[in-house]
């Protein structure tokens, strides 16, 4: 009698195939089951309207869970300890929610509220993010939950009207692609320093169709932060999602949240967790390999996250591109920024510094940046700004002191929420300004009208407030 | 509202180019257009930053607001048309405006997803039918595109027909005006054994 061994599985083929309701034919693509539903206010209430006029109910509002983020203010609280809405617009988009949350039973977390905060930042704080599971959101950077060996991605807000309805959504199974990181960062270089080269090097478009698996020991050897920034930016190089394989820096992460399995669950559930990762012998579609010794710390240039380069490196020439589109595609983006080839970022002044948003907003992205402000200050005529990711993390900081340094090197310590990164909440550039951003989006105006952005690790972005100019904090010590 | 959606069979119209490449959703409609709880009215924001001056009047340089364009329900983009956030009010700001179609090399996976399911047809092509549609001779207005759902042909001015690809259910969708939800719904009990396998 023969021994067939079961065929070498991807981490992703694992968590695809245990969430299939019923199988993709010819014809039909798969009902995949959906564990978590993330909810903000932008991407929701068109659903919501979609269920009152069908009369459907929400069918799991105990794996739903709502936030506002993407429209609230974060700006200092009032006397009573309310954070003002001062744009109609955003309060009756916020007050919609809050009334399809109250109507439908799902738990909500208003703004100002103790768990508040950025979508991707509370859902794993409050344990709601595990290994193995399927969340989603109308919301693109869900790939962040992929850090923890979950299959997460953006949908569009019909899609929040299926999953709201049904805990399900029909989706045709994607390809696979791994990105391995050999080697080990150098000092000054940081997760966001990763995922822009990868960017850089698959372009804005090359990871479409594909869920990425980031491997190696320099992705190993990350903290659950700095995983959620490399896969916070899957969507910027096309991926839907970013996924890396749960190992014990994940258990100790997830380990007593509050939504986190407890007692005998915990050993079932880690258990079935340790079975997650890839096994030995599996392929994916596609392999890119990066190595990260070699890594410097990463700006952007241009109009969107591939346009990339060492911060020490010099703006690419359009007449070296590999065809007319990307020369057109790199002139337009160089005139709209106002940048010449050939020209050198470090020293350029910038007017803004922003460090927020779903990719860097965390703890750790707020100690690096206050590690260096710590005696220092913000250049004179440049406005810095630092956004939290959720009320927890401001508690956190404040509890650390970090908002002192902030505060006393000049900088402006805001409340919880997407900010600057959006620019759809009263925080935004003026137009023609620049900006060293910790976001995500270069994209023309995603930063207000006319904004200008360059995007950098946590790190960038502290040392060239204090420099007034796009510097690398490892060269700081000689300011 | 029943399961059902208006079908889309066929797109026969003018075109306008918008040789752009990577058009993100920030720039069909940027976010502060949505602080919005409705999806209608959101045509007028289309390319909002591109289309209207500081002032808010037209510029005429772009191609929307140029006289070829009126009523040109073809939209033919540059490659990777759609990536960034998953916003559906790109669609919607779409539909709004009067287009029916988006013709491009490559479509970004969320909005090519959210455009199925408003009756917006992207049309993957070939890089080389794209440009001869990007430099096809024109005079004044561009001639009429053929799109037809049922053979996946486009046929362009001089009657070549050119295959593009949609995947099958959608493909099913788009011909008899079936909406995904109705789909989902009726698969409530497996959805139900599922569950009660998996609590």
């Amino acid at each position: 009698m023969n021994f067939e061994p079961p065929a070498p599985r991807t981490l992703f083929e694992k968590v695809w195939s245990d969430h299939i309701v019923r199988p993709a034919t010819a014809s039909t693509p798969a009902v995949l089951y959906i564990d978590l539903h993330l909810v903000h206010e932008v991407t929701s209430p068109q659903a919501f309207t979609k269920l009152r006029e069908r009369g459907l109910k929400v069918r799991r509002p105990d794996r739903t869970v709502a936030t506002m983020d993407h429209s609230t203010p974060t700006t200092p609280r009032d006397e009573r300890g309310r954070i003002p809405i001062g744009d109609a617009l955003a309060a009756a988009q916020l007050a919609q929610l809050q009334r399809n949350c109250t109507d439908f039973g799902i738990e909500l977390h208003e703004l100002g509220a103790e768990q508040q905060g950025i979508v991707h930042v509370i859902g794993p704080e409050l344990g709601l993010t595990r290994p193995g599971m399927t969340i989603v959101c109308g919301d693109s950077h869900t790939s962040t939950h992929g850090a923890f060996g979950a299959l997460a991605f953006g949908i569009g807000t019909s899609e929040v009207g299926h999953v709201l309805a049904t805990q399900c959504l029909l989706q045709r199974r994607p390809k696979t692609m791994e990105v391995r990181v050999e080697g080990a960062l150098r000092p000054g270089v940081t997760a966001k320093d990763i995922i822009l080269a990868v960017i850089a090097k698959i372009g804005i478009g090359g990871g479409t169709g594909h869920v990425i698996e980031y491997t190696g020991p320099a992705i190993r050897a990350l903290g659950m932060e700095e995983r959620m920034t490399v896969c916070n930016m899957s969507i910027e190089g096309g991926a839907r999602a970013g996924m890396i394989a749960p190992d014990d820096t994940t258990f100790e992460y997830v380990a007593g949240r509050p939504r986190a399995p407890q007692g005998a669950a915990w050993d079932t559930a880690l258990e079935r967790w340790r079975a997650l990762p890839t096994d030995e012998g599996a392929t994916y579609d596609r392999s890119v390999t990066i190595s990260a010794s070699e890594l410097a710390p990463m700006i952007t240039y241009g109009t969107n996250p591939g346009m990339g380069m060492r911060i020490d490196a010099p703006i690419p020439r359009p007449d070296s591109a590999a065809d007319s589109a990307d020369r057109a595609a790199l002139e337009k983006a160089l005139h709209y920024m106002d940048l010449r080839p050939g020209e050198r970022l470090l020293g350029r002044r910038v007017d803004v510094v922003f460090v927020g948003s779903c990719t860097n907003s965390r703890i750790s992205d707020l100690r690096l940046a206050a590690g260096v402000l710590r005696g220092r200050r913000v250049a004179p005529g440049v406005r810095m700004l630092v956004v939290p990711g959720s009320q927890q993390v401001k508690r956190q900081a404040e509890a650390e002191g970090l908002h002192t340094i902030f505060r006393e090197a000049g900088a402006e310590w805001r409340e919880a929420g997407c900010s600057m990164c959006i620019a759809m909440n009263g925080d935004s550039l003026a137009p023609g300004q620049y900006a060293v951003s910790t976001s995500n989006r270069n994209f023309e105006g995603r930063q207000g009208k006319g904004s200008r952005t360059f995007l950098a690790s946590p790190l960038t972005a502290a040392a060239s407030a204090v420099r007034g100019a796009i510097a690398d904090a490892r060269e700081l010590s000689d300011v | 509202m029943s399961d059902t959606i208006t079908p889309v069979r066929t797109v026969e119209s003018t075109y306008v180019v918008l040789e752009a490449q990577n058009v993100d959703t920030d720039q069909i409609i940027p976010a502060r257009f949505l602080k919005v709880t409705d999806r209608a009215g959101l045509g007028d924001a289309l390319f909002a930053d591109w289309r209207y001056d500081e002032d808010g009047s037209p510029r005429p340089d772009f191609v929307l607001n140029r006289p070829e364009a009126r009523g040109a329900e073809i939209l033919v983009a540059g490659h990777n048309f759609g990536c960034g956030s998953s916003r559906e009010h790109a669609p919607w700001a779409l539909r709004g405006y009067g287009f029916r179609a988006v013709v491009s090399t490559r479509f970004a996976d969320i909005f090519h997803s959210n455009a199925l399911k408003n009756g917006l047809l992207p049309v993957t092509i070939p890089s080389d039918v794209h440009e001869r549609l990007v430099s096809w001779p024109v005079n004044g207005t561009r001639p009429a595109l053929k799109i037809d759902v049922a053979s996946e042909t486009l046929t362009l001015p001089d009657g070549t027909g050119v295959h593009f690809p949609i995947e099958s259910f959608a493909k099913h969708c788009l011909l008899e005006g079936v909406d995904e939800m109705g789909y989902l719904l009726n698969a409530a009990a497996e959805i139900a054994a599922y569950e009660e396998a998996h609590p």
